[in-house]
């Protein structure tokens, strides 16, 4: 006989167990090293993006912080783990480790600028912390290179063992490792007490604060995490691009992470990766035959997907999957 | 009796209205204290005092003989007063079984615990079966709470509440909105709460006060109009011009 207490621990587990899908999503995910080898760049910024969205899902889609400037945390990240790099320290684990505490500082110091307050200011704020930085960026060209960018960066190999290679063999295989560890990170931490309490705040504030949860240091505490996320993606990208320009920080980069996540819809941690896929293939296709009006169709694309897509795609996908045994997808309403 | 809750000359004012007008109120071990008055006569905004929605503009609030005026809302949860709201405030996105093992994880104080698993703590299995079988909520538990009726909504609101272990809780009434078919095995559900548990209950309903109440507050126009047992304010000419009279501005 099944005890109350049994069909509790089940239930529980049952929110967090994984789905074979998931193992079928990660095998893809490697196999793909094999199977497309003339693309392996093209994937490394798949990777590289997904892992950009992942992070603002992370703020978004679990603790509901709506953010315009988290380009601000991918391009410190870029520039924290160029920089070391340039100045003798080309280990890229060291750097990607480098970046990331770079990035949480920040994001740690930022915090309370997003914890408190509506939507909109979020908004504004986000956005205002991304242009200043920008433009410091910019203006201490002594540092970062300015508008030329951060050149001179040498990158050693991957453990020691793993070169960097003109390919992108290396560098997909890296970022896709990086991209897998963070993932199980975040998927345990989604899915823990912690992760609970800014399920919590997002759907009702009020609640949170009458259930025993304080959300102002949860949601600092997410958001840092989230900007050492971010940190890691634009470690990644500097890395394996031996490269940093101005562009790591700029809007579109902010505004493109939230159209990937929204494509791929927040709140299960494999939005930003099935985003981040979409929207590269749907830039790399469209902007084959019509360079120029790459952003025309992306667009319109947009327009079409929020006001009719979305609810078809995922509602197409969620009731695909229901037809698999024991699928708790959690969404946000 | 020992006094759980203490509001102290408590004051509110909005601008130039005063909401809360020195309010003295003390609410005893095991009471079922009921807060009555007309329509605006600031119980909601009293009850937001004492759980830290709003901070007084003077007077304070003690919990167990400690001045938590200027504490959170909260730190307030931790030492031990829960309420419920008079329009459900729920996590729409989990199931009743979700958000009662979160309202028991936060009591455990694991918030702050990014790697660990819910289904892994037996503290946390054990409080959370332990609300779930006292509310008799096993049949609903892994559903959505946003699809359930609305009376059942209150019945896990009342009972995440109490999941926090609370030793005081303000009910800001609790039958509102449920239909009437759904309303007795609410008030049965207020009716079972443990004897030690201090219970604050704001209500329209005079049934429900009556039935359930060992004291009543009356509040009108932001002050307290009478104290006493049931059978004292229901004698009390002033309460029943308090009433009639705002029934006869109605009329």
């Amino acid at each position: 006989m099944t005890t109350l207490h049994d069909r509790v621990r089940s239930s529980l587990y049952g929110a967090r167990r994984w789905h074979p899908v998931e193992f079928i999503f990660w095998a893809l995910a490697l196999a793909s090293f094999w199977l497309f080898p003339r693309h392996l760049l093209l994937m490394n910024e798949i990777a590289i993006l997904a892992l950009f969205a992942l992070s603002l899902d992370l703020i978004l889609g679990y603790a509901g912080i709506v953010s315009l400037g988290h380009a601000a945390f991918l391009g410190l990240g870029a520039y924290a783990a160029g920089l070391l790099a340039k100045h003798g320290i080309g280990d890229p684990l060291i750097g990607l480790l480098f970046a990331m505490i770079v990035s949480a500082v920040a994001g740690l110091l930022a915090s309370p600028l997003v914890v408190k307050g509506n939507d909109l200011t979020r908004l504004m704020v986000t956005l205002g912390v991304a242009l200043i930085l920008h433009e410091v960026a910019n203006s201490w060209a002594s540092l970062t290179g300015g508008a030329d960018g951060l050149q001179g960066i040498t990158i050693t190999p991957v453990l020691g063992l793993f070169q960097f290679d003109l390919f992108g063999k290396t560098a997909y295989l890296y970022s896709l490792s990086v991209v897998f560890v963070l993932f199980l990170v975040a998927r345990r931490l989604v899915h823990s007490p912690f992760g609970l309490s800014l399920r919590a705040i997002r759907d009702n504030v009020l609640r949170a604060s009458a259930s025993g949860v304080p959300p102002s240091r949860r949601l600092a505490a997410i958001y840092t995490i989230a900007a050492a996320y971010a940190g890691a993606a634009g470690a990644l990208m500097a890395q394996t691009t031996q490269f940093v320009s101005l562009d790591v920080l700029d809007f579109h980069r902010s505004a493109d992470v939230m159209l990937v996540l929204i494509i791929g819809g927040p709140g299960y941690l494999y939005g930003g990766m099935i985003g981040a896929v979409v929207f590269k293939f749907l830039q790399d296709t469209i902007a084959a035959f019509t360079p120029q009006y790459w952003m025309f169709w992306i667009g319109l694309f947009l327009v079409l997907f929020v006001l009719k897509g979305r609810s078809l795609v995922h509602g197409g996908i969620a009731s695909l999957l229901k037809h698999f045994p024991g699928l708790r997808m959690r969404k946000t309403p | 009796m020992s006094i759980v809750l203490e509001a102290r000359d408590l004051v509110k004012q909005f601008g130039g209205i005063t909401a809360t007008d020195h309010v003295n109120f003390t609410l005893e071990k095991g009471a079922r204290h009921a807060l009555i008055g007309p329509n605006g006569a600031g119980k909601t905004t009293f009850v937001n005092l004492l759980t830290g929605v709003l901070q007084p503009t003077a007077g304070s609030v003690v919990l167990n003989g400690e001045d938590i005026s200027h504490l959170s809302r909260e730190a307030r949860v931790k030492r031990g007063m829960a309420r419920t709201f008079q329009i459900n405030q729920l996590f729409a996105s989990m199931t009743p079984l979700e958000m009662i093992a979160l309202v028991t994880s936060e009591r455990l104080g694991y918030g702050t615990r990014p790697f660990n698993a819910l289904d892994h703590d037996p503290l946390v299995l054990d409080g959370t079966a332990d609300i779930i079988a006292r509310f008799r909520l096993d049949d609903i538990m892994d559903a959505p709470i946003a699809s359930l009726p609305y009376g059942k909504q209150r019945q896990v609101e009342i009972a995440s509440t109490f999941a926090a272990h609370p030793n005081v809780l303000l009910l800001d009434e609790p039958a509102a909105g449920v239909p009437e078919a759904e309303r007795r095995e609410l008030l049965d559900i207020v009716a079972a709460l443990p004897p030690d548990v201090s219970v604050v209950l704001i209500e329209h309903d005079m049934d429900i006060v009556f039935r359930f109440a060992t004291r009543i507050t009356v509040l009108v126009n932001g002050r307290v109009l009478a104290e006493g047992d049931p059978a004292t304010i229901a004698r009390d000419p002033r309460v029943k011009e308090a009433y009639l009279g705002e029934e006869a501005s109605h009329a």
